[in-house]
């Protein structure tokens, strides 16, 4: 296979990857955001607490958060079906992405929130401020480079899942080194995608351990940036299981 | 706002507080229990408090004496289990309702109840000026405004030129005093502190008391400490309590206390020591409190009665231009022989002790 007969199969598997990536984070940020607030607002002690709420909350993150994505995404067909009118392409892979990317998020920004010292939600409350100002004005923003450290995990992990989704007709690079250099042994083509998605993950890697880090020592704030996570699904899931038990 | 008072001596507590003063924080039956692991700990047992306008309160007690309980009922950042808190003639238990949820009332009169923290709790995202603000944005004062008053209160606090800064920036004291600024910005009429010196230095320490002791005088503002430092509450308290395993044991003015005898809080702001030093001799306690003070009377007694008085410790203060505190003296001769000195002094106005006397007149009612 030559460069030019290679070039717009790639850009053709880059804008597809790109469009299931951005609008998956899209969906998982916005709603993982609420629910993962949510989960530390109901817990015991918290501003709202609501144990069944938290208990509900916590299994459907847990369930979502173990379930290989594989089949998670065949579980969801009817609903992708339902939500998009197909379940194959790539605006049909964006539904299992973002579904599969919210409980990844919301645990992320539960740890995230957890982490702002409960003397700043009682000095707000000390001068009369309600929930939603807590929310809006201490939590979120206290925990903004945690929540964009957790940003690059989940898109990271979604580049990761969106792969997977190429698998089932979504298109995009993992679709392509599937396709062609597993299935037609064309080797190079494979390799290509690697290194450009070796590439894109260390630079979105780069970026948003950047913005962390310079939000973080907003004014020489000392201490350790929060960590980022390499690509690493398993983990937090590991964390979850242990959790469990 | 109004000029501050130069200090005048012997009139630095000129606004002298009666004790029918207005009591703009009251507890009472206050009583708070906690549950953990099935087990109850009572952190409050029943106190009954009265802050009156105008003055510095200082709450002491060892850590787990319940004195952070009982600040924090004060503007119902925890609810008391029973018990009624009234702030500027305000029932905020009444206000409070039965939810564990904060109300609209309860917040908004929270707003007009300042509180300042020992680990400060400021927002390290917001600059100094924007973390000044913010109980104005609570508020919903406007843009402008909220600017023009959280410059004045920095300027107030001495960090004008610190509003851009970040609260990491800064050092112990100076978010300190960010934290103070922060606690005006509504305009309190109650300023709350739990322990907001506790995480400084004896330097800094000072230079915040003085801080809350100024802010005291020029705006009329009523305080409400806790610590675990005498220091504290020597230095800028009016009124203090101590409070032990949940209740308040002793309470009052810093004089009336030092005129209670037996009063562990005198004993423990003006400490006195020393042993007597032969078996025919006497020590007397000799407490200055009030007018008796301004009299030379140790001298006078060695005048008087031709004998020769030993100074074994003293803990004296001007405390309001007054010399307030204690001296352990010790006269020749067993308690019988000095009897009538002992007796000159008591005509004096002072308070006398005879060290180890009370033992023996136990002692003697017993048989």
């Amino acid at each position: 296979m030559t460069w030019s007969e290679m070039q717009p199969l790639l850009s053709q598997a880059c804008t597809e990857t790109f469009r299931m990536v951005l609008w998956s984070t899209l969906i998982a940020v916005a709603v993982g955001l609420p629910l993962g607030i949510l989960l530390v607002l109901t817990d015991r002690g918290g501003l709202l607490q609501n144990v069944v709420a938290n208990k509900v909350i916590g299994q459907i993150v847990n369930i979502g958060r173990s379930m290989p994505f594989i089949i998670l995404m065949v579980a969801l067909m009817s609903f992708t079906r339902w939500v998009t009118g197909t379940t194959i392409g790539t605006t049909a892979a964006i539904v299992p992405l973002a579904i599969g990317g919210i409980p990844f998020f919301a645990r992320l920004v539960e740890t995230a929130v957890r982490e702002v010292d409960n003397g700043l939600v009682e000095a707000v409350q000390s001068m009369g401020g309600n929930t939603w100002t807590i929310v809006r004005k201490v939590l979120v923003p206290e925990a903004l480079p945690s929540l964009i450290a957790s940003t690059t995990t989940t898109v990271i992990a979604l580049i990761g899942y969106s792969a997977m989704a190429g698998t089932v007709g979504g298109g995009g690079l993992g679709d392509l080194a599937v396709r062609y250099g597993y299935q037609r042994f064309e080797t190079e083509l494979m390799w290509i995608t690697v290194a450009i998605l070796a590439v894109v993950i260390s630079l979105i890697q780069f970026a948003g351990d950047f913005a962390a880090r310079s939000l973080h020592s907003r004014g020489g704030r000392s201490g350790p940036a929060p960590k980022l996570r390499l690509l690493k699904a398993e983990e937090p899931a590991a964390a979850d299981v242990g959790k469990a038990a | 706002m109004p000029e501050p008072h130069a200090p005048v001596p012997g009139h630095t507590h000129a606004r002298a507080l009666d004790s029918d003063g207005n009591p703009v924080i009251t507890t009472s039956g206050l009583t708070k229990v906690y549950r953990s692991r099935g087990r109850d700990v009572t952190a409050l047992d029943g106190v009954d408090l009265h802050v009156r306008e105008g003055e510095v309160y200082g709450v002491i007690g060892q850590s787990g004496a319940g004195k952070s309980s009982l600040i924090r009922c004060v503007n119902l950042l925890e609810r008391p289990t029973s018990g009624t808190v009234t702030v500027a003639g305000q029932d905020l238990t009444a206000l409070a309702g039965r939810g564990t949820r904060a109300g609209k009332e309860l917040r908004r009169a929270r707003s007009r109840i300042g509180m300042v923290f020992q680990h400060f709790n400021l927002l390290a995202s917001r600059t100094v000026q924007d973390n000044v603000e913010l109980p104005l944005e609570i508020l919903g004062t406007s843009g402008k405004e909220r600017s023009r008053k959280a410059l004045e209160l920095l300027d107030l606090v001495g960090l004008a030129d610190k509003a851009r800064a970040y609260p990491a920036q800064l050092s112990g004291g100076q978010k300190q005093r960010v934290g103070i600024a922060r606690a005006l910005a509504g305009d309190p009429k109650v300023l709350l502190s739990d322990e907001a010196t506790s995480a400084l230095d004896p330097e800094t320490t000072r230079s915040i008391l003085q801080l809350l002791r100024d802010l005291n005088r020029q705006l009329g503002l009523t305080v409400l400490l806790i610590t675990h430092e005498m220091d504290v509450v020597k230095s800028v308290c009016d009124s203090a309590a101590l409070m032990e395993k949940g209740r308040i044991v002793e309470s009052g003015t810093v004089s009336e206390l030092l005129a209670t005898p037996g009063s562990e809080l005198a004993a423990a702001l003006f400490p006195v020591s020393g042993e007597r030093t032969g078996a025919d001799r006497t020590v007397v306690d000799v407490t200055f409190h009030g007018e008796a003070a301004t009299q030379p009377v140790i001298s006078q007694l060695a005048r008087t009665y031709n004998i020769d008085i030993s100074i074994l410790g003293a803990a004296i203060d001007t405390v309001g231009g007054l010399q307030v505190g204690r001296m352990r003296i010790e006269l020749p001769g067993r308690y019988e022989d000095n009897v009538v000195p002992i007796g000159f002094l008591r005509e004096q106005g002072l308070q006398i002790d005879v060290v180890g006397q009370e033992a023996l007149l136990v002692k003697e009612g017993a048989k």
